[in-house]
């Protein structure tokens, strides 16, 4: 064990502390210190994707960084993309298309796809596919996940172009 | 999957990192994305007691084009040099081929010079290096040296550094010209089965200068000039193609593992070879 | 419109989204939130948490176990190995086979991860320091890895039994030998195999594989000494008989141990076993008087808990020339590890295996398993499928397209020359089986005809003949299968886990203003019974399903059941929510009677209400019934409104379907692109087709992982050479295709809604209509087999040994 470092982050807009040993995993941080279990552990060696959060506006699996590599950053999680009463058009698609069965990849992939819509607000359903493989799933055979994102893209690009 | 515990470094510059890592010796390493060594971190199959992470370190993030030069910071992203329109435009095979490095989240973590500096055989930019001829910076607590990507790798995570240096930039030439990375893999997130870095460019029809590298074939990048030879002069045609495999069959090493016996290796290789100087010479 | 037209009657059955609504889920809310709650989320005050050291070696004699320096290790609370447990009598338990397993390592241990410590301390990072530092010697034994060899050896794995004695499955042959099972005529399938015109023979492997759900194994114990009550969470798809075995491991009383299993992250077979986590979280909770959690990382969970498959399976198949199926003789040699801890129904140590011959109308059949212990991990769950029907499937299914090649005919005509016809159901399979219903004929034609079958045979032979000219380096395949399963775990008269009969339960509440809940004695892992559920009790009672609450998986509220797994939710439990609603209308009945001042009889069903025969506009809907039968008194009726169903189904049920999958080949690298598949599934009432169809595209998707590369691999010394997902394939988003899903629909007779089941069948099905487009890509150039899984290495192998390479 070494010693503990203070550890600051802006954790979905509010700014938290902890006191954390360097070598806790970000995704340990999340999730058994702050309470922000939406993201999950899945395979531990950055292959599943279960664990991705929004670390500094990217994707990562926050199962391989550091707590002390973490310091300073700002994390977006599941918890911080919509609200019960205002979900993201990303959390509703996903509803209305069924992109979910277990839930277990859910958060990571929905965390994931807000990211790569940032990126792409455009994707065709190549670029979705190949932008979400980081990103396992066991129950959907991804074909709903694709069609929830590729809605989600529509709809926002359908609000944007009304603001215009 | 728990690591063993460490002590955290965060310098903000080379020179500090240089000196802790000095200062600690063996029991020192530095860290860029993390994303090859924390999990080996977590495997419990790396154990140190100090970790100095580069990411503070503003010089390293810097990628500049100038007079047909590129540099690249080595913690540069994967990411960063996919989405880099300059880049893309001066050496086009950079993004084609860090595009196919693990997947994104990985990507916007992985850097090119934890890729270069790490000398896992599998992965992809030190074969594309040795292919575009780059140089290494390193700094010690000797001073700066640079040291040709031809001559860098000894053997599987055995390189030219030595322990207290850190790589820091990578620079080469911009490739006018044809180009191609293909690479062979299980899925998304995998190692290449093999991979060929490919760089060709014309004049009158003809091979007027030629790259070749493959990865994940031995225990270090293979850099063929026999197989270059083989193409140069030649209008690219079957006999030439047939010429630069059997050059480069000569070079490579491929070991068994889960993808696959030795044979099929070298199969494979020749086949990723012959469709990467394919589309190298058709972009020529 | 007055709602007793027939229009406004569609209307009240669209609100209630009862059975055939594409309902969207009720699950979705915590899941899109981030607010579900698996078990690695629970969190309890002082909880500890447990960590084990496991065996580097597959076979070896434990010489010493010395904690000491782990107990120093501030933050370890205890280090618990096989001596601590053996005075409980926990250092064993019994698995659902009928066999034993080492709770902890009792002086030698058996596969590679083998459980060898339990440590416990304050949190997850010093109990992960601690195992480093447990020396444990070991002095290496021979490892067998290889069940034929296994049954050859003079190495005795299991030096706890009695080479003499007969094991649960009756005689054993050989000191490593498990069981001999058989079925059908063995002597009348030889004479007709051996008088047949034509026969094919094949050796059929089907692979070590993992179900591999993205949340692992894990739980969570706590034990209220105060009370007396232990609380378990966990990963369990069967509570109520973790309860029941937990009691009877424990002595606990099993009205003082509450099972709950809280959301899971996926099961497909990986959560119905018992393993030495869960024992050793409860023992350490009695112990330290702490809760305690164990999770298991991704490693531990590919190669301890649980594999699937494991079958080598020599099959014999005879025809007429013509192209009449004369008899099918198959023999397995089963590899079931160290233990035979399978997940399989009490008398039936080869679980269904002998639904293997599959849709055809075979005169007469035999088969056998021999079942052998070798140094690997303990399991043989059904991953995705009823009991061993996947490698049943895969047999047939394969050997249809042997024999085929043998005959020099279509394999689609051949199939279609011997599916049993419609006519003949209920069919007595050769075997044994009682299939329900089906309409093969009919789907498979529907099937050759969406894809365009003769179209695709067409360019197939224009690509062998590019191919040929040199043209082009990629091959075609066209993979067909029909499959049958057999799932609705079962009937008591003859199947049981542990001597409970394989009923299951539901229990319905109706509150005063018409609203609902229901507990059902099965377990969701993200089949959405919460979602349909709902919808069965909305069309057999009326309300809408919006307005019923399911609960599953607390064995201190929900019905005794035997759980999720083997698709029986829908056959057995799906069951028992309708006949626990048809008690409720039947009840309901007699309060509107009562109500209307007419009698019974004189009152007729109507989606939501009783209604008058003949005076419609007289009614009462079920929500004005159900405040009545909590404030009138009404002479001979007990107040409130309740029903429970315990259904013992009498038969399985049998879904079937035609898949194909058209798939290009690269001769050169090996790799495969699949260009097109069709799934045409039959799962008789379809109950909510948006979830029938994520269903489906789900278990295609693991039975492409399964055909093309999945595997829990190990090397002679018995090393697991697939213990993380770098090689332990798992498609992404990118190397899965677009699925095209197709039905048609034939009831169960013997279901109440006619239901049959379908999270398994696109996995039963998939995998050989994956491996046959392999294969049948390769058969212009004289393939007939080769073991899957089909991964790059493999494909070019098979082209190489043709000599597509020149």
């Amino acid at each position: 064990m070494s010693d503990k470092m203070h550890i600051k982050l802006t954790v979905n807009g509010a700014p938290r502390e902890v006191l954390a040993e360097p070598r806790e995993l970000l995704i340990h941080v999340l999730r058994e210190r702050l309470g922000l279990t939406g993201p999950h552990i899945g395979c531990e060696t950055t292959h599943c994707g279960v664990c991705t959060v929004d670390m500094n506006g990217k994707s990562v699996k926050s199962c391989t960084v550091f707590a002390a590599q973490a310091d300073g950053a700002e994390i977006t999680t599941i918890e911080g993309l919509g609200t019960p009463d205002d979900l993201h058009v990303l959390q509703r698609m996903f509803h209305e298309h069924h992109g979910l069965q277990c839930g277990f990849c859910t958060p990571g992939m929905i965390t994931r796809a807000h990211r790569l819509l940032q990126e792409n607000p455009d994707p065709t359903e190549e670029e979705v596919r190949f932008g979400m493989a980081g990103n396992l799933c066991r129950c959907t055979g991804y074909q709903n996940i694709v069609r929830a994102i590729l809605a989600a893209a529509a709809e926002l690009n359908a609000a944007r172009e009304a603001a215009q | 999957m728990i690591p063993s515990a460490f002590e955290y470094h965060r310098p903000p510059s080379v020179a500090e990192a240089i000196r802790i890592v000095s200062e600690r010796g063996d029991d020192a390493r530095v860290i860029a994305g993390g994303h090859s060594l924390i999990p080996m971190m977590k495997l419990r199959m790396a154990h140190l007691e100090h970790l100095v992470d580069l990411q503070d370190v503003a010089e390293l993030r810097e990628l500049s084009i100038a007079d047909g030069i590129v540099r690249i910071g080595a913690m540069v992203t994967q990411h960063e040099l996919i989405t880099h329109e300059g880049l893309a435009q001066a050496v086009p095979i950079v993004r084609e081929a860090a595009l196919l490095i693990a997947d994104p989240q990985v990507r916007y973590m992985g850097t090119i010079g934890g890729n270069l500096a790490n000398g896992d055989p599998g992965n992809d930019m030190p074969g594309l290096m040795q292919c575009l001829d780059a140089r290494f910076g390193l700094e010690g607590p000797e001073g700066s040296r640079e040291v040709a990507a031809r001559d860098f790798y000894e053997a599987a995570y055995m390189t030219d550094r030595a322990d207290e240096e850190i790589l820091t930039r990578i620079t080469f030439a911009a490739s006018t010209g044809g180009y191609a990375y293909e690479k062979q893999k299980r899925k998304i997130g995998d190692y290449a089965t093999a991979a060929a870095a490919v760089l060709i460019n014309a004049q009158d029809g003809r091979v007027s200068r030629a790259s070749v590298a493959m990865t994940n074939l031995s225990d270090v990048p293979v850099w063929s000039e026999a197989a270059a030879d083989a193409l140069i002069g030649t209008a690219c045609d079957a006999a030439a193609c047939d010429a630069a495999v059997a050059a480069m069959s000569a070079e490579i090493d491929p070991q068994e593992d889960s993808r696959g016996p030795i044979e099929f290796k070298r199969h494979v290789a020749g086949t990723i070879l012959r469709r990467a100087i394919a589309r190298a010479w058709a972009r020529a | 419109m007055n709602d007793m037209t027939p229009e406004g009657r569609e209307e009240r059955r669209g609100k209630l989204k009862g059975l055939g609504h594409a309902r969207r889920r009720v699950e979705d809310a915590r899941f899109t939130q981030g607010k579900g709650n698996y078990i690695d989320d629970i969190n309890l005050s002082g909880m500890l948490f447990g960590d084990f050291v496991r065996s580097p070696h597959a076979h070896a004699r434990i010489t010493s176990i010395d904690a000491s320096a782990a107990l120093e290790l501030p933050g370890v609370v205890a280090v618990l190995t096989a001596d601590d447990l053996r005075p409980l009598d926990l250092h064993w338990m019994p698995t659902l086979a009928g066999d034993k397993q080492m709770v902890l390592a009792d002086g030698k241990v058996l596969f590679q991860g083998q459980e060898v410590a339990f440590v416990v301390a304050r949190d997850r990072y010093v109990a992960a320091d601690a195992v480093d530092l447990v020396e444990i010697e070991y002095e290496e034994l021979p490892v067998i890895t290889d069940p034929f060899e296994s049954l050859q050896s003079d190495v005795v794995l299991r030096e706890d039994l009695d080479p003499e004695a007969p094991g649960s499955h009756g005689p054993r042959r050989h000191h490593n030998h498990i069981f001999l099972w058989e079925e059908g005529d063995k002597a009348a399938t030889e004479q007709a195999i051996e008088s047949s015109e034509v026969v094919a023979e094949e050796m059929i492997y089907y692979h070590r594989t993992h179900p591999c759900p993205l949340e692992t194994c894990g739980s969570v114990a706590s034990m209220d000494k105060v009370n007396g009550k232990l609380t378990l969470w966990g990963t369990f798809q069967a509570p109520h008989v973790v309860r029941t075995v937990a009691s009877i491991l424990s002595g606990i009383e099993e009205h003082n141990i509450r099972v709950i299993s809280p959301d899971i992250g996926g099961g497909f077979g990986n959560k119905v076993g018992v393993y030495p986590g869960y024992v050793c979280s409860i023992v350490a909770s009695i112990v330290t008087g702490s809760p305690v959690k164990w999770v298991e990382d991704r490693m531990e969970n590919l190669m301890s808990t649980a594999f699937a498959r494991d079958y080598w399976m020599k099959g014999r198949i005879s025809a007429t020339k013509d192209g009449r199926i004369t008899g099918l003789h198959c023999h397995v040699t089963a590899d079931h590890g160290a233990f035979d801890a399978c997940a399989d129904p009490t008398k039936f140590p080869a679980g269904f295996f002998h639904i293997c011959t599959g849709s055809y109308d075979i005169p007469v059949a035999y088969v056998a398993v021999d079942g052998a212990y070798t140094n690997k991990a303990p399991g043989g769950v059904a991953y995705r499928c009823s009991f061993r029907v996947t490698e049943a499937a895969y047999m047939i299914e394969r050997m249809i397209e042997v024999l085929a090649i043998e005959l020099g005919m279509d394999a689609a005509e051949l199939r279609a020359r011997n599916f049993i016809r419609e006519d003949q159901f209920p069919y007595q399979s050769a075997l044994g089986w009682e299939y329900d219903s089906g309409d093969y004929h009919t789907a498979w034609n529907k099937a050759l005809e969406a894809v365009n079958y003769e179209g695709l045979r067409r360019e197939q032979a224009e690509r062998v003949e590019a191919f040929n000219r040199g043209e082009t380096r990629k091959l075609l395949g066209i993979g067909l299968t029909h499959f049958t399963e057999i799932v609705g775990a079962g009937p008591m008269k003859n199947c049981d886990i542990l001597g409970m009969g394989m009923f299951d339960s539901c229990e319905i509440r109706i509150h005063p203003t018409g609203s609902a809940i229901v507990r059902l004695g099965t377990i969701s892992q993200g089949q959405g019974h919460a979602t349909t559920f709902a919808q069965i009790l909305a069309s057999e009672i009326g309300i809408s399903s919006d307005s019923i609450t399911v609960e599953e998986g607390d064995t201190d509220t929900a019905p005794y059941g035997l759980g999720t797994y083997g698709s029986r939710s829908t056959p057995v439990a799906g069951a028992a929510a309708a006949m626990a609603g048809r008690k409720i209308r039947a009840k309901a009945q007699m309060i509107a009677a009562y109500l209307l001042e007419v009698h019974e009889d004189d009152l007729e069903w109507d989606v939501d209400r009783f209604a008058v025969k003949g005076a419609p506009e007289r009614f009462k809907t079920m929500a004005e019934i159900a405040f009545a039968s909590y404030n009138q008194a009404i002479p001979g009726v007990e107040p409130g409104l309740e029903a429970v169903s315990y259904y013992d189904p009498p038969n399985m049920t049998y879904p079937f379907g035609a898949y194909i999958c058209v798939m290009e080949i690269d001769v050169d690298t090996g790799e495969h692109e699949i260009r097109q598949f069709y799934a045409l599934d039959d799962c008789g009432t379809r109950i909510n087709p948006m979830v029938i169809e994520g269903q489906v595209h789900g278990g295609l998707t693991e039975a492409l992982a399964i055909a093309m590369g999945q595997e829990i691999a190990y090397d002679d010394l018995g090393n697991i050479k697939t213990a993380t997902l770098m090689d332990f394939f798992m498609p992404t988003s990118w190397e899965t295709p677009t699925y095209t899903t197709a039905f048609t629909e034939t009831p169960s007779p013997h279901h109440p809604i006619g239901a049959k089941g379908v999270g398994e069948s696109p996995n039963v099905g998939g995998v050989p209509a994956f491996s046959n487009a392999v294969h049948d890509a390769f058969r212009p150039f004289g393939l007939r087999h080769s073991h899957m899984p089909h991964d790059h290495w493999r494909i070019w192998k098979v082209a190489h040994e043709l000599g597509l390479h020149g």
